[in-house]
């Protein structure tokens, strides 16, 4: 049902609009972004020698995103595409092939270990416990058949720093005369998140061990629980497309009741209407908004990569630690 | 057994609210499917999910996220888009299916362009259509409401309605009741296609309201008869499409349409009036 009305209303919008991509100014790099985190990451490194344009804007969501013909003819005059990866642009390959796309694409989350997510279940295996972290490192490798890489990597600062240097390698590849630049401003940034990181850290750290549990929509949060120890909870599974069954549903308000987790959090790109029903029922309180998939506009509470996990962390530390 | 079939509504009030919602749903919407299928317009309700679109953008733009706003403006997209198929296929050539194909079309490309002057990728569609599990007061209140005003309106404008299926120009040449009827007919297909839309998503609120009616037509040969098997299959299909989402973990608003669809192909194959399997018996002449 929901694939067809977006076939239709691509559809529509290509018989519909004239096309009309972004004006590219001459003298910088031109670089396309496919959604608002990777957008804010290139233009942090790029500076003013890159122009950067966001397909998927503040807020929006990037799972069932459908370009336009102007974001077609802009990709087409781009040099550089950067793109998440690990699947998380369904319709990326598809856009890059009929826009005509001539420049290079960079893949953002190369070399990153990616976490393993099950499909039956909507959450993560090996996540959170600091006991399981010390033995295995990573997220552990069962049911092989029902996993899928996870795309929401940047929720892990360690890996925005990966993200980083593939931008930077992307940019001084592409404009070698602005090495210097590039280099400089990916210092800085890397400088940055770092010490974000350190924020983070702390901030969970200074949260009681029982309290570390949240639920929120969606499981964008594989990442950001497993690198900093939170269990993540999440109604329905890897997509915000899928609809979630009674079962799941039940299963979490067991959870909720037993383990007495404190707050549900909601998410900027999807609808809350489960998650208050989730909230109502358990007596959890709704902790705030958090910011997965996409920043907030330019005067919300997260306009950038950094100010997205300063947010977050300001929300969950403040529901979980009262 | 008991417990299976109790357990589930005793301890979580979601499953209550889910029930609750959808018998509301089960008792308004199959009436109005048995109409809508007898007058040979069973894809309404697939074109109002996008027709409704352009209101809903024009809430969005003038409220923001709110779901009030977009349900209203949803609300008149898709009662203007009825009620001007309704119009020309009264007084022109064209048959009300042709009509209401051209206005839906016109409906949803106008929604996508409004929806893109504002440059944002969120669905609002996806936004707008809830789920079967997350009802709040308002959302039940809203599909009891609605159920309630249809069977009211309904009972009021049964005789002049059923003619109109059955023998539309009798009706035409002996009352002026044949527009009005028609017209208050569309407001109610709108009104439960919408909030049913809003309160449960579009596979629940098309499915709930056609394919019990479809189904029931292989049972009753009159149009109270149908509408009576009609609100029972919907009822049973809903109990047990919750609960089989509970027990087995399948989505529920698909378990519950699945349901429906297996008491189509039930009925299609075994019920008495014209289904498969009784008009391979071969009939009795009549003898004079």
């Amino acid at each position: 049902m929901k694939t067809r009305v977006f076939c239709r209303i691509g559809l529509a919008l290509f018989l519909l609009l004239g096309v009309s991509g972004a004006a590219w100014s001459a003298d910088k790099v031109r670089a396309v972004a496919s959604f608002s985190i990777l957008g804010d990451m290139v233009s942090q490194v790029g500076g003013g020698r890159v122009e950067v344009v966001t397909l998927v804007g503040p807020d929006g969501d990037a799972h069932v995103f459908s370009p336009t013909p102007a974001d077609a003819k802009t990709l087409a005059g781009a040099d550089l595409f950067f793109v998440n990866g690990l699947g998380f642009e369904g319709w990326m390959e598809r856009l890059e092939k009929s826009s005509g796309f001539k420049g290079k694409t960079v893949v953002a989350s190369n070399g990153i270990k990616p976490l393993t997510m099950s499909e039956e279940e909507g959450h993560h295996h090996g996540e959170a416990d600091e006991h399981d972290r010390d033995h295995d490192g990573h997220a552990k490798a069962e049911d092989a058949d029902h996993e899928a890489a996870d795309p929401h990597a940047w929720q892990d600062l360690a890996n925005g720093k990966v993200y980083v240097a593939n931008i930077r390698d992307g940019l001084i590849e592409a404009d070698p005369e602005g090495k210097a630049v590039y280099e400089a401003n990916a210092a800085k940034y890397l400088d940055a998140i770092a010490k974000e990181e350190i924020a983070v850290k702390a901030a969970v750290a200074s949260l009681p061990h029982e309290r570390r549990k949240i639920i929120t929509s969606h499981d964008a949060f594989g990442y950001f629980g497993t690198a900093y120890g939170l269990e993540i909870i999440a109604p329905e599974g890897v997509s915000t497309e899928s609809e979630a069954s009674a079962q799941d549903v039940a299963k979490i308000i067991r959870q909720i009741k037993a383990e007495k987790i404190p707050a549900v959090f909601i998410e900027n790109v999807t609808d809350h209407r489960l998650l208050d029903q989730i909230a109502r029922e358990t007596g959890a309180k709704i902790g705030g908004t958090l910011y997965s998939d996409a920043l907030s506009g330019p005067d919300g509470p997260a306009p950038t990569y950094v100010d997205m996990f300063r947010h977050n962390v300001g929300t969950l530390t403040a529901a979980l630690s009262s | 057994m008991i417990d299976a079939i109790i357990g589930p509504f005793i301890e979580f009030s979601f499953m209550r609210r889910a029930l609750v919602g959808c018998l509301a749903l089960s008792l308004g919407a199959p009436p109005i499917g048995v109409f809508l299928m007898l007058r040979r317009m069973s894809l309404m309700g697939d074109a109002m999910s996008h027709a409704i679109l352009p209101g809903a953008a024009i809430g969005y733009l003038l409220a923001g996220l709110s779901l009030f706003a977009m349900s209203l403006g949803g609300f008149a997209a898709g009662l203007a888009v009825a009620i001007a198929a309704g119009l020309v296929a009264r007084s022109t050539v064209l048959r009300e299916d042709a009509s209401l194909a051209a206005f839906y079309l016109v409906s949803l490309a106008l929604g996508v362009l409004i929806v893109s002057v504002r440059g944002s990728n969120i669905d609002l569609l996806h936004v707008l259509f809830g789920t079967v599990l997350a009802l709040d007061d308002a959302a039940i209140l809203l599909l009891a409401g609605i159920s309630t005003v249809s069977l009211v309106v309904l009972a009021v404008i049964y005789r002049p309605l059923v003619l109109e299926c059955f023998d539309p120009q009798f009706l035409r040449s002996a009352s002026a009741l044949s527009s009005p009827t028609h017209l208050t007919f569309l407001v109610l297909v709108v009104l439960n296609l919408v909030a049913g839309f809003q309160a449960l998503g579009t596979l629940m609120a098309v499915g709930i309201m056609l394919l019990p009616a479809i189904a029931a037509r292989f049972w009753a040969e009159d149009v109270s008869g149908m509408i009576l098997v009609a609100v029972g299959i919907a009822f049973i299909a809903s109990v047990s499409g919750l609960l089989l989402s509970y027990h087995t973990g399948a989505p529920t608003g698909p378990a519950i349409i699945l349901l429906c669809g297996i008491f189509y192909l039930l009925s299609m194959m075994f019920g008495p009036r014209g289904g498969l399997l009784w008009n391979l018996v071969p009939r009795k002449h009549l003898e004079a």
